[in-house]
C-alpha cells in the first residue's frame, strides 16, 4: 500500500503562536516544549466525515420555534476550498456566536447585556458538491472581556471546520468588514501576517443581500492542501 | 496557490456546540472491545482546565455504518473528560511500518490559539517499541505522557498537562 499524501505545512506567519503576552489566557496554557513534528499517517490524513442524517443541519440561527431573534438579519455565504483551489464538498461546518447585544446563551457568560429568548446561537451547515455553504443569522454584538482594560471583542462568528483529514481540522473566527474593534483585538492580531488576518474578514456583498430581508456577507475559507507546494506559475514564467 | 485560513481560539463559549452524546462513540451501535478513555487536564500553574474541548479521532476500527471514529467531550469542574469508544487495533504507518494502537487527540480551549494535537496509546499493547511516533520521543519519561494505563477493566486513564515539568508531548502535524 502506498503512503497517504501528507497535508502541507501551514504557510509561515499565517498562524498565531501559542504564547503571547497580549492574550493573557495563553500564559499557563501554551506548551513550553517545542512541538514534535510527526509524519502524516492515515491517522492524520483521514478524518471524520459526518452524515447529514445523523448530524442535522441548523441553517437559520435568526429564529427559534417560539419566534424571531432581535437584531440585524444577515445571510452568510461562502466556499470552502483547499490550497489548490479544489472544493471541499460535503464537509460539516459548526458555528456559534453571541446574540445582537453581545451575550452568549451560555451560563459562563455574565456580561450585563440581555439574553434573547429567541436566539440560541449554534448552527451546523454542510458544504455542497462545489464546497459552497450558506446560513442565515443575526449580526452578533461586540462584547467586553477581561483581557485588559476596556477590552472588547469585535463582532465575530466562531467556525469549526474539518475538511478531509484530522490534520486539516481547524477552529477560526469570522469578523465583519469595517469593524473598528479588530485593530484593537489581541486574538485577531495574534495572526502575524496582515493578509492572513484580512482573510478572516467577511465582506459585505450587495448581491447576497436580500431586499426587505437581510444583509449579505461573503466568507470563503481555504483549508490545507496536500502534497508538495506547487511551483507558482508566475515564478515558472518569470523572466 | 491559495493560503489556508488562520486558526483562532475556540474560546470559553464553545459549549454551545456541545452534544453530550458525542462522548459515546459507540452510540450508533459499534461493537468490539468497548472502553472508556478518561483523564484530567491541568495547566502550567497546576490549575484544572475546566473549559476544554477534547476531541478524539481514530482510524481503527475503520469507519462504518455503526462507527464514526470521532468523539468530543468537554472537561468538567474537576478538569476531567471521559469518552467511550472501541479499542483501536494497530494502524499502518508509512512504508512497511506498523503503528501501535492509538487514538489521535486534539485539545481546544480558551487560551489555546490553535488546537493541541497528541495521541493516546495503551500500556501493555504490542508494538510500542517499534511505533514510529513513540520512537521520535527520546526521553522515556516524556514518552509515558502518551500512554494510558488501565485503572479498572475497560477504563483507560491518562492525565494531560498543557505546560511545565510534566508537560504532555504535543505534535506539530
Ligand atoms: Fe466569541
Amino acid at each position: 500500500m502506498s503512503d497517504p499524501v501528507p497535508f502541507r505545512p501551514y504557510v509561515a506567519q499565517t498562524q498565531p503562536e501559542y504564547d503571547a503576552a497580549i492574550y493573557g489566557s495563553t500564559k499557563f496554557r501554551h506548551p513550553d516544549q517545542k512541538l514534535l513534528k510527526i509524519p502524516h499517517s492515515i491517522t492524520e490524513t483521514t478524518g471524520p466525515q459526518f452524515a447529514r442524517s445523523r448530524y442535522p443541519s441548523v441553517i437559520d440561527l435568526s429564529k427559534v420555534a417560539s419566534g424571531e431573534a432581535q437584531g440585524q438579519r444577515i445571510i452568510v455565504e461562502g466556499r470552502v476550498t483547499d490550497e489548490d483551489g479544489r472544493p471541499v464538498p460535503n464537509t460539516m461546518i459548526e458555528l456559534w456566536q453571541a446574540n445582537s447585544t453581545g451575550r452568549y446563551h451560555h451560563e459562563g457568560d455574565q456580561h450585563d447585556a440581555p439574553l434573547d429568548p429567541h436566539f440560541h446561537g449554534a448552527g451546523r451547515v454542510f458544504t455542497d458538491a462545489e464546497g459552497k455553504y450558506r446560513y442565515t443569522s443575526i449580526k452578533p454584538g461586540a462584547y467586553p472581556w477581561r483581557n485588559h482594560h476596556n477590552a472588547w471583542r469585535p463582532n465575530h462568528i466562531h467556525y469549526s471546520l474539518f475538511g478531509a483529514g484530522f490534520a486539516s481540522r481547524i477552529i477560526t473566527q469570522m469578523y465583519f468588514e469595517g469593524d473598528p474593534l479588530m485593530a484593537l483585538d489581541p486574538i485577531y492580531n495574534m495572526v502575524p501576517d496582515e493578509a492572513a488576518r484580512k482573510r478572516l474578514i467577511a465582506l459585505f456583498d450587495i448581491n447576497l443581500t436580500e431586499p426587505e430581508w437581510a444583509l449579505g456577507y461573503r466568507f470563503d475559507i481555504v483549508l490545507r492542501g496536500r502534497g508538495a507546494t506547487p511551483i507558482e506559475e508566475a515564478h515558472a514564467g518569470s523572466h | 496557490m491559495a493560503i489556508a485560513v488562520s486558526s483562532q481560539t475556540i474560546g470559553p463559549y464553545w459549549h454551545l456546540l456541545r452534544d453530550p452524546t458525542w462522548a459515546d462513540m459507540t452510540r450508533f451501535g459499534a461493537t468490539g472491545e468497548v472502553i472508556r478513555i478518561e483523564g484530567r487536564i491541568t495547566d502550567g500553574a497546576g490549575d484544572l482546565v475546566t473549559d476544554a474541548c477534547v476531541e478524539i479521532w481514530q482510524a481503527s476500527p475503520p469507519v462504518s455504518d455503526t462507527f464514526d471514529g470521532f468523539g468530543r467531550a468537554g472537561t468538567d469542574a474537576q478538569g476531567r473528560f471521559s469518552i467511550k469508544t472501541i479499542k483501536p487495533g494497530p494502524v499502518p504507518g508509512l512504508g512497511n511500518a506498523q503503528q501501535a494502537p492509538h487514538v489521535a487527540v486534539t485539545i481546544l480551549a480558551r487560551g489555546l490559539t490553535k488546537g493541541l494535537a497528541t495521541r493516546i496509546y495503551f500500556k501493555g499493547d504490542d508494538g510500542h517499541e517499534t511505533d514510529p511516533v513513540l520512537n521520535l520521543i527520546e526521553d522515556p519519561a516524556r514518552r509515558e505522557t502518551l500512554i494510558a494505563t488501565q485503572t479498572t477493566p475497560g477504563v483507560w486513564s491518562l492525565d494531560i498537562c498543557l505546560q511545565g515539568d510534566t508537560e504532555t508531548v504535543f505534535f506539530d502535524v
